[in-house]
């Protein structure tokens, strides 16, 4: 099959981008979206070219490098899946892809289709721990946990930090990624002790980075990989109202 | 923390004020309505309604101020947030698509600020009284002699130019429109939504907006149609008979005494 790319292609983060037609040819309709641009840069390259930057790791859906909004959706037009599973056979033949980077003023476009989502280290550093001992783990089952718990905190856990829900924010807000950060540790006793300082520094983290705020339209969800529930922002809201009320009245050390 | 860094500097607490300004908004257009539907009754009822509110005095204007202060924390936060928003994405995509936010979601702002628009013009409509000349505000008395502004008859008069009716009736749909998105949101703003009980919750708010735009639109409706007739004998133009028990001594001449003495009094 044959499709025609139209891709943004920007040299650094410092120059103006624009977007650039290419035919790609020859494609196996079983080829991912990530396959079928390494045979358009192997194109490239033969003709002495700059190849098409885009960022990946693990290519099994698992890593949360690859990114790319394509026709208008991240990771493109599959339900729950990343670039790199996204396949040829969802296009049709003689389609034309329009292939963006996220956009979002935290993740500053590094080169093509490659943002930088450093901002996403810094949340996790304000509060994406827990505080254990060191060593060799404890018993299993020492620390008792419902099912519904533990199920709920595993849909949380499935976030791989892609930012595909800022992506698809039309306000470029994180809450989706932080939420499932922050919710899937306060849902865990492993995770009580830094409950309320971890959604305060979070969520502060998330604010200086520049990201925009919840309108409760749930895109992010809609275009979640891992399709993670908008039930974690609203836990998260909870968990950040109640934190900051205690935090009122709580008494201090000296 | 500072409290008031949390609820109008944070990212959550200026949802989550949006969210409470918003109920205590909400909270006064029902109980608005409330008071609105009582032109279904009586006129005394309404009117003597009318007359207790306007007697509250400094009351009164404790609500009136605290109601405009909830107001203006809650646009003055929506145009912070629009702003915020803007800002977190400086070149937008070539083709983005919606997934699914709905169009009540997409149009907050839009039917936000028409329904600013309306509230000008509703108070100056009929908290001011300046739109219209003295004719559209007239007074009558209750039934034990009180001389009391006629709402009952001011609010008719208002709807029969059809203009106006419809302003009416298309601000009361954009603000239940509003409130599909803005009552379902705020439950999700203070954490209270969950996939539990999140398709229970938007059935009531849609029925709640359905039900609140009906109750406006009933009264307009009815105005307009004349199913709620003015019962002010000076303003209809008809003088009572005098041994009618409903009306009492609310005739023509009644009323217009206490015109008098009321201008007398002033002057």
């Amino acid at each position: 099959m044959k499709v025609t790319l139209r891709v943004w292609r920007q040299k650094d983060g410092n120059s103006q981008g624009k977007f650039e037609e290419y035919a790609a040819e020859g494609l196996n309709p079983n080829m991912s979206f990530l396959e079928m641009l390494d045979v358009v840069n192997e194109d490239l390259i033969e003709k002495g070219e700059e190849p098409i930057a885009f960022a990946y790791d693990c290519r099994e859906g698992i890593c949360g490098t690859c990114s790319c909004m394509i026709n208008g959706k991240p990771h493109g037009p599959e339900n729950g899946a990343t670039t790199c599973q996204t396949y040829m056979r969802s296009f049709k033949d003689g389609d034309v892809i329009v292939v963006e980077p996220f956009r979002a003023k935290a993740f500053p476009v590094q080169k093509d289709l490659v943002t930088d989502r450093a901002a996403f280290d810094s949340i996790m550093q304000a509060g994406g721990y827990i505080t254990s001992r060191a060593g060799s783990c404890q018993d299993a089952n020492a620390i008792p946990i419902s099912k519904e718990i533990a199920d709920l905190a595993m849909d949380a856990a499935a976030c791989i930090g892609c930012g595909a829900c800022v992506a698809a924010c039309k306000n470029s807000s994180a809450m989706l990624f932080v939420s499932a950060k922050a919710g899937q540790l306060n849902l865990l006793p492993q995770g009580q002790p830094e409950k309320d300082s971890r959604v305060v520094n979070m969520v502060s983290a998330m604010d200086e980075a520049g990201f925009g705020n919840c309108t409760n339209q749930y895109e992010c969800s809609a275009a979640c990989p891992k399709l993670i529930s908008e039930e974690f922002i609203s836990k998260m809201n909870r968990d950040y109202l109640s934190a900051s009320v205690k935090g009122l009245f709580s008494a201090k050390a000296l | 923390m500072n409290i008031l860094h949390v609820l109008f500097k944070s990212s959550i607490g200026k949802k989550i004020t949006m969210a409470v300004t918003g109920f205590i908004l909400f909270g006064f257009v029902i109980g608005h309505l409330s008071g609105n539907l009582q032109i279904f009754a009586h006129p005394d009822k309404i009117n003597a309604y009318a007359h207790f509110l306007e007697a509250l005095g400094p009351g009164l204007w404790l609500i009136r101020l605290f109601l405009l202060a909830i107001l203006i924390i809650h646009v003055w936060l929506a145009a912070q947030l629009t702003l915020e928003n803007k800002a977190a994405r400086p070149q937008g995509y070539q083709n983005q698509i919606t997934l699914r936010a709905t169009l009540a979601s997409r149009y907050m702002r839009v039917t936000g600020v028409i329904v600013l628009v309306f509230i000008v013009y509703h108070l100056l409509h009929f908290t001011v009284r300046v739109t219209h000349g003295p004719e559209a505000y007239p007074n009558t008395v209750l039934i034990d002699g009180t001389p009391v502004r006629d709402v009952h008859s001011m609010i008719i008069l208002g709807f029969q130019n059809p203009l106006i009716s419809i302003f009416y009736i298309l601000a009361v749909g954009l603000l239940s429109w509003h409130l599909r998105h803005g009552l379902v949101s705020m439950f999700q703003s203070i954490g209270w939504q969950t996939r539990t009980w999140s398709k229970a919750l938007n059935k009531i708010v849609l029925a709640v907006c359905v039900l609140y735009f009906l109750g406006n639109a009933l009264i307009v409706g009815a105005a307009m149609s004349g199913q709620v007739r003015i019962q002010n004998p000076q303003v209809a133009g008809y003088v009572c008979r005098t041994d009618c028990e409903i009306c009492g001594l609310r005739n023509a001449a009644t009323i217009a005494e206490s015109d008098e003495a009321a201008s007398d009094n002033q002057s």
